[in-house]
């Protein structure tokens, strides 16, 4: 099995990708519907991903 | 004066009708659609739950072991038992065939470990929409 060595970013960008194609696939009723909520809940991942990000950039001074 | 909604319980449907494709849907991420000629969602979810899967075991993270002891205890190990379960064959293969890790320190290690413990999560939700689909609440 091959090791992989991902960073924060990459691993959170990545979960959030996966996450939002499965949210997306099982809440709605159309096609329609699911790709505009999996999109929508990718930027809300990346929202608080980067939100976060600069919070702790800041609280850390 | 306070208006109490009346809500009629739903008796289950037969179990007949969803015990297979919520079978086959935590066997095989997204077969429960498959199954249920949902083709394109039960791809989505089959490629999303299993490479969530095999990135957490590429990274190296720990299967968790159920453990009883104080609450939080028993709640991280018995709930990450729960979730590396639901991801089915691909958890029971990865046990089988020796390729479970050790808990090791490490920031990757741990990524790696709440990967294995999502991508089961991800498959618990593709249980339900199987579970709802053969009952007929989803189309």
């Amino acid at each position: 099995m091959p090791k992989m060595n991902l960073s924060h970013f990459e691993a959170a960008l990545l979960f959030a990708l996966f996450t939002s194609i499965v949210l997306g696939v099982v809440t709605k009723k159309t096609d329609h519907d699911r790709l505009r909520y999996g999109l929508r809940s990718f930027a809300y991942f990346m929202a608080a991903l980067f939100g976060l990000a600069w919070l702790m950039h800041f609280g850390h001074g | 004066m306070a208006t109490k909604a009346i809500t009629t319980k739903q008796p289950l449907p037969p179990i007949k009708l969803w015990a297979p494709a919520v079978g086959v849907a935590w066997l095989i991420p997204g077969g429960g659609h498959f199954m249920l000629k949902r083709t394109g969602r039960g791809g989505l979810i089959f490629v999303s739950v299993t490479a969530m899967f095999l990135l957490g075991l590429m990274m190296r993270g720990a299967m968790f072991q159920p453990q009883t002891g104080d609450i939080l205890t028993t709640l991280i190990y018995c709930g990450g038992f729960i979730g590396d379960l639901s991801s089915g064959l691909l958890y029971l293969l990865t046990t089988w065939l020796g390729y479970a890790q050790p808990d090791v320190a490490g920031h990757v290690h741990d990524y790696g470990t709440k990967f294995l413990v999502g991508a089961g999560l991800l498959n618990i939700l593709g249980m339900v929409d199987a579970f709802e689909i053969a009952t007929g609440k989803k189309s």
